[in-house]
């Protein structure tokens, strides 16, 4: 029977892993990923996990190995962030290009320069556009479920894409949480053993990952979209049949009191239960506010997401990382958000604001701030375009 | 189309553009963007096989009579076995159509 124990949330993460009986664990250690890093190599190395932990030289022989490892039809697990998933980014391509279900926690960390190992959304944002499925976590139990669910996901042969499971570093991967670890013997009837539909077998030659010429490379491209369009659904099947064996419940974009909401907060990650924290004071001094939370970042859950916000006047949309278009929107979630409202002709005031950058905390009360000035600037009639919050003029 | 040129629409493309089956590099038409062909004398020929042995494409096959002959679909018109045909039976010649 799994019961409920206080663990930090890396060590809960590498506990995950294991219990999914990974083959191959290759991985470098970058702060504040290290933790769950070292357990998996302590899990091996004590034998309580019968896995190949390789120790590479780099992220980028880090990912080299698990596409190696995964095109052998071994279950594979990475970790890493920022730096380190930057110098990994060239394999990441290729993982989803060749749809080898490796799966990656990474505990999200702010990008240099300045030098930052506190959190943020950059290396997320960063891993966008790559093909990998981006998943993010709010609390440590969701990330040992969405961890045991990345691998359900990535070897489901509907999808068959890597996964990224996103933790904030600090403000989760290093805090103790009460937690269930799920039983093995439950994840092992969720999680069957996967079956690769090609693996590298030398009695069975094949190649993977061949050069594309302009004749074929649209098309490889073509196939390639239209696979990791469909998975929407699976991956809420994939979820729904979580929730029916362990009573925990996932939808690609939660929501919190946006019923009658005239703002909606659109957060990612650990910073949604403050805002959350924010939305019942503000609740309690009259403000119709909520929240609407948005666990799947890719494939963006399009329809999920109109359907949680439509009611509102105004959105807040926080974004963790900028991403320098030099126009009038500087947060990757804001252009998302922009361009689904647009294609439904739907025009609610979007205030967009850069917050949590580098590990500076966002409070209570700048999320009451910036409720207020996306409500005021309705009222006056001029658009927030973008700022950046807490930040010393 | 696809049957001539060895090109796939993306519906036929393996999962994950893995190639299985060994050396079906060859399906693949190569031969469709050559300005020039190469065209034997056979009365200069001597059989000697050079153009065969430099040809980097496997375009050269021998016939009944020992003849070393041009097989167009994959013939990229680089020229090589013009260059090394050491009695000049080989000659380039402007493809028109």
């Amino acid at each position: 029977m799994s019961k409920q124990i206080g663990i930090e949330v890396s060590i809960a993460c590498a506990e995950a892993a294991g219990l999914c009986d990974v083959d191959v664990i290759a991985a470098y250690p970058i702060t504040p990923q290290t933790h769950i890093v070292e357990h998996l190599s302590e899990m091996v190395a004590d034998g309580h996990l019968d896995a190949e932990f390789v120790p590479v030289e780099s992220e980028h022989s880090a990912m080299s190995a698990c596409i190696g490892s995964s095109a052998c039809g071994a279950r594979t697990f990475t970790s890493t962030c920022s730096q380190g998933y930057a110098l990994m980014s060239e394999l990441c391509y290729i993982a989803a290009s060749l749809r080898l279900p490796i799966v990656m926690a990474v505990a999200n960390r702010a990008l240099s320069a300045p030098i930052s190992i506190w959190n943020d959304h950059a290396d997320l944002m960063y891993a966008r556009d790559t093909g990998w499925i981006q998943i993010i976590a709010e609390n440590g139990q969701e990330v040992v479920d969405l961890t045991i669910q990345a691998f359900r996901i990535a070897e489901d042969p509907n999808i068959s894409f890597p996964v990224q499971v996103n933790l904030d570093g600090f403000t989760l991967s290093h805090m103790i949480e009460p937690l269930t670890l799920p039983d093995k013997a439950e994840v092992k009837k969720y999680l069957p053993p996967w079956k690769p539909q090609f693996k590298l077998d030398p009695s069975n030659p094949m190649t993977l990952g061949a050069v594309g010429m302009p004749d074929v490379y649209t098309e490889a491209r073509k196939a390639q979209d239209e696979a990791f369009k469909n998975s929407l659904p699976y991956i809420e099947k994939a979820w729904d049949q979580f929730g029916k064996q362990f009573g925990r419940q996932y939808k690609p974009v939660e929501t919190y009191k946006t019923e009658d909401a005239e703002t909606i907060i659109v957060s990612m990650g650990s910073i949604s239960e403050t805002a959350m924290t924010a939305v019942d004071e503000m609740r309690a001094a009259g403000k119709k506010v909520g929240v609407a939370r948005i666990r799947l970042f890719r494939p963006f859950p399009v329809e999920a997401f109109f359907t949680a916000v439509k009611g509102a006047k105004n959105l807040v949309v926080l974004d963790r990382a900028n991403s320098f278009n030099g126009g009038n929107m500087s947060g990757a979630v804001a252009l998302e958000i922009k361009s689904i409202l647009y294609d439904r002709k739907h025009y609610p005031k979007v205030g967009n604001f850069l917050a949590g950058l580098g590990g500076r905390d966002v409070t209570v009360e700048n999320f009451t701030e910036m409720v207020d000035k996306v409500a005021a600037s309705k009222d006056a009639g001029v658009p927030v375009a973008y700022e950046f919050i807490n930040v010393r003029e | 189309m696809a049957k001539e040129t060895g090109f796939k629409s993306w519906k036929e493309l393996n999962f994950g553009i893995a190639i299985t089956t060994p050396g079906n590099a060859a399906e693949l038409k190569t031969g469709d963007w050559r300005s020039m062909r190469p065209e034997t004398n056979k009365e200069k020929c001597t059989k000697c096989a050079q153009c065969y042995i430099y040809c980097p494409d496997m375009v050269y096959s021998k016939d009944a009579e020992g003849y070393y002959i041009q097989n167009y679909y994959w013939c990229k018109g680089c020229g090589i076995c013009a260059h090394e045909c050491p009695v000049d039976a080989i000659t380039m010649v402007e493809e028109v159509d």
